[in-house]
């Protein structure tokens, strides 16, 4: 206790030094703070966006579909296997998907097109696009001979509500594919790959057209949460341990850019983070060494008074001990109060948008106020204190107390 | 009177070497943090510069003329006449290095297994060249020989999807003039690939003569794509032009590519920042062993004013203290900075992350860039910056009161 009061008040010996110090670390806190909740905040979005808006956190797949998407490459009984995974799991976001590829004509235009074909009443629950239709309708459980199109496709091949597509394709059995549909509904999602080339029909509708009998290409399983998704996933492992031919993805393995493009991120932001952390180390380190030297003589009276050199190290430590804290509650506290400023109004600079389309991310970005963001920053800037406080501390080990006191 | 200033360097630069481990420590900072300033904009530069390159390459060109409905609408309609002799001759100037016409409509193409949709991009392979990558990314067969070479070419990623190879012919379904639906066997004599994987299964390209006449479009074109010396600085290019097609959009690749476009700027924005914070926190340390510097000798700056030095003198004596720390952390962060990049100038491959990279529309090979402005501007902030916050304690060094300063110790 003695040790800690002893600490305290050699801090405020030199009150300015104490206090520039505190102010490296208070600034290099707070910018920590500050661009790691921004960076977890923008992950979530960015991950959650992802998998919400198309590829689900699951997908059951034929083995081999994910490397070559190839029409033959799908399953038999696809709806059966969806509703027992549904009941298996207890969970309704549980939907089928089957993918092909037509040439699709209006009365002017012709663009080639990706076709999905899905179940109406259920896609809602593993996708945002349903509910992102900005004209007309979403497909309706009836399996007519219906689809709804992306924004950007739309304009290009000149269709509206009620306007009749041609499409042409190869089925599985390598037939020819054809059919007639009526647009039901225009859908804007924001990703522009979605918008220019997707077209969704009823499962069912497309089966019959692609003489795909009862089989799909995927099961898309939708959880509330990662963190829900990992219980989800061994259940299902589970469910399907007796069909070799399936295989259960993760949202890694179906974005494999998106978990990549993280870390790219994360660790250049990492090289940046060091670099604060290891000049607010120096910074320490100077402080303390010149706070140790000048106290020389001092320490040679404590020392000859029958201190033992470890216990004056300990003061030593507990000083930068107790001004790395006080940098780490100030660092936190001015951090968080500038992360839940913008968590409220949103942060963003100019040109975010262009690449927050990129990586389907809105203009605007809610830097995260949690436990993780606000104390990982300042805690490895209070360990760098420490570090850097114990070259300094050992220095007394070896001083040698008649010497010391005749230091001037 | 002599000037003083040597004297004054000579004093402040024994001052400085009073205390070398105090010293040593701030130089280490103030390296550390110059080379970091240097190092981090000199990869974020060469991913930039790559990104622009890199789509500047993709067909993008610096500057491309359209018919005013076809960025909206990329089809055969929006189709343009060749250009007359008024545009040739703009086009001809020395300010632009090359310039080429091409074909760019939407199309299916199916081998016998597997369809997807492409761009079908018709070309005059000899003009193209000096524009796009394709010339230089042909690693099966050959590029098309000319305008009116039978035969396409196709990216490798392209052709394993649609499970065929060279020499095998694929079927182009596309629209014509007239919008009717035609289609038509090419064989495959060439494949490429790219940095890309987006670019290997984005186009399809045959010679343009061919296209105009499977397409049935006469001598017309989509676009006219041209690259000038500099992408930097196109406005006035942009204005003459335009002069000369009045009725056609004449615009710029960062408008045909904002998310391209918008990173040059967040990028200059980015470096600026990332230098000045790495300053502020430098300059907490700067400030801190300058002041203790300047309290620890209180007492011998007192003496020298009371013998009569004056204190701008004083004050001089810190700054130039100041200036010696900061010009020798400069140089030793320079060099550390110089050592670090030229190990690495041939390039760091990243491909360990190259599909989040691909996302960002980056390769997965980034070479770092170097640029003169780049490291003047943090050598002058370091200097300058630093010469203003040394002025604190240079100022509190000056203000002391002599007797004060001598009697109290």
């Amino acid at each position: 206790m003695i040790l800690l009061r002893l600490a305290w008040r050699n801090l405020w010996r030199s009150p300015r030094r104490t206090l520039l110090t505190l102010g490296a670390m208070v600034f290099c806190n707070t910018i920590l703070v500050f661009m790691i909740g921004l960076q977890l905040g923008m992950y979530d979005l960015m991950i959650n966006n992802t998998l919400r808006a198309f590829s689900g956190n699951l997908q059951i797949q034929a083995t081999g579909y994910n490397e070559k998407p190839q029409m033959r490459r799908s399953f038999a009984d696809a709806t059966q296997l969806a509703q027992r995974v549904r009941d298996h799991i207890n969970l309704d976001s549980v939907s089928a998907r089957a993918t092909g590829f037509a040439l699709a004509s209006s009365q002017t235009r012709s663009y080639g097109v990706q076709v999905l074909g899905v179940q109406p009443a259920t896609e809602a629950l593993v996708s945002t696009l349903p509910g992102l239709i900005k004209q007309g309708s979403y497909l309706s459980p009836d399996d007519a001979q219906t689809a709804v199109v992306g924004s950007v496709f739309a304009r290009n091949i000149k269709v509206d509500i009620g306007d009749e597509l041609t499409l042409v394709g190869s089925g599985k059995d390598g037939s020819i594919a054809a059919t007639v549909v009526t647009v039901v509904g225009i859908f804007d999602s924001g990703i522009s790959e979605l918008d220019r080339n997707l077209l969704q029909m009823p499962l069912t509708v497309f089966q019959d057209v692609f003489s795909l009998g009862n089989d799909a290409h995927k099961i898309v399983i939708s959880a509330a949460n990662l963190d829900a998704a990992v219980k989800v996933e061994s259940e299902i492992s589970a469910l399907i341990a007796d069909h070799p031919d399936l295989t259960l993805l993760d949202w890694q393995t179906l974005n494999p850019g998106l978990q990549e493009a993280i870390q790219a991120d994360f660790s250049s932001a990492w090289f940046m983070y060091g670099v604060l952390i290891v000049l607010v180390g120096f910074s320490v380190l100077n402080t303390v060494l010149m706070s140790v030297l000048e106290r020389t003589r001092e320490f040679g009276i404590v020392l000859a008074l029958g201190l033992t050199p470890g216990r004056v190290g300990w003061v030593v430590m507990l000083e930068s001990l107790l001004m790395g804290l006080a940098g780490f509650s100030i660092g936190a506290a001015t951090g968080a109060a500038l992360n839940m400023y913008f968590a409220i109004n949103g942060f963003s600079y100019s040109g975010m948008q262009e690449m927050g389309a990129r990586f389907n991310l809105p203009a605007e970005f809610y830097p995260e106020v949690s436990l993780i963001a606000l104390t990982l920053g300042p805690g490895a800037i209070l360990i760098a204190t420490l570090l850097a406080a114990i070259y300094p501390a050992l220095r007394i080990r070896g001083l040698q107390p008649v010497e010391a006191m005749r230091a001037v | 009177m002599q000037t003083p200033f040597l004297m004054l360097s000579t004093i402040a630069w024994r001052n400085l070497w009073r205390n070398y481990r105090r010293t040593l420590i701030m130089l280490l900072a103030i390296s550390v943090g110059v080379w970091a300033m240097i190092w981090m904009t000199a990869l974020m530069r060469g991913m930039v510069d790559q990104m622009i390159k890199g789509s500047i390459n993709n067909l993008l060109g610096h500057i491309q003329i359209h018919a005013p409905a076809y960025r909206d609408d990329p089809s055969i309609v929006n189709s343009i006449e060749p250009p007359g002799p008024e545009l040739t001759d703009s086009l001809n100037r020395p300010l632009i290095k090359a310039w080429t016409s091409r074909i760019r409509v939407p199309a299916v193409i199916s081998s016998e297994r597997e369809s997807r949709g492409v761009t079908l991009v018709g070309i005059d392979p000899a003009a193209e060249a000096a524009l796009s990558f394709l010339s230089e990314s042909i690693t099966q067969g050959s590029n098309l020989a000319s305008a009116d070479a039978p035969g396409v070419v196709i990216g490798r990623k392209l052709a394993e999807r649609l499970e065929t190879r060279l020499g095998k012919r694929i079927v182009l379904v596309s629209q014509d003039s007239d919008n009717t639906v035609v289609d038509r066997g090419f064989r495959i004599t060439g494949i490429f690939e790219a940095e890309l994987q987006t670019t290997e299964l984005a186009y399809a390209f045959v010679g343009r003569d061919r296209a105009q006449e499977f397409l049935n479009m006469a001598d017309q074109v989509s676009e006219i794509s041209l690259i000038s010396d500099d992408y930097r600085n196109l406005t006035h290019l942009l204005e003459n032009i335009q002069a000369t097609a009045p009725d056609l959009e004449v615009i710029s690749w960062d408008q045909v590519d904002p998310y391209t476009g918008s990173m040059l700027a967040v990028m200059d924005g980015f470096i600026l920042v990332w230098i000045i914070v790495v300053f502020l926190a430098l300059s907490f340390g700067l400030v801190n062993t300058l002041a203790m510097a300047v309290f620890e000798r209180k007492r011998e700056l007192g003496l020298l004013q009371a013998l009569g030095m004056q204190p701008g003198y004083i004050l001089l004596q810190v700054l130039i203290e100041s200036v010696i720390l900061l010009l020798l952390g400069l140089l030793a962060g320079n060099l550390l900075a110089w050592l670090s990049i030229v190990p690495i100038q041939d390039g760091i491959d990243l491909s360990a992350i190259g599909e989040g990279l691909e996302l960002a529309g980056m390769s997965s090979i980034l070479y770092p860039v170097v640029e003169f402005s780049d490291i003047a501007r943090a050598n002058l902030v370091v200097i300058v910056l630093g010469i203003l916050a040394s002025l604190l304690p240079a100022l509190r060094a000056a203000r002391h009161v002599p007797v004060d300063a001598i009697t109290r110790p």
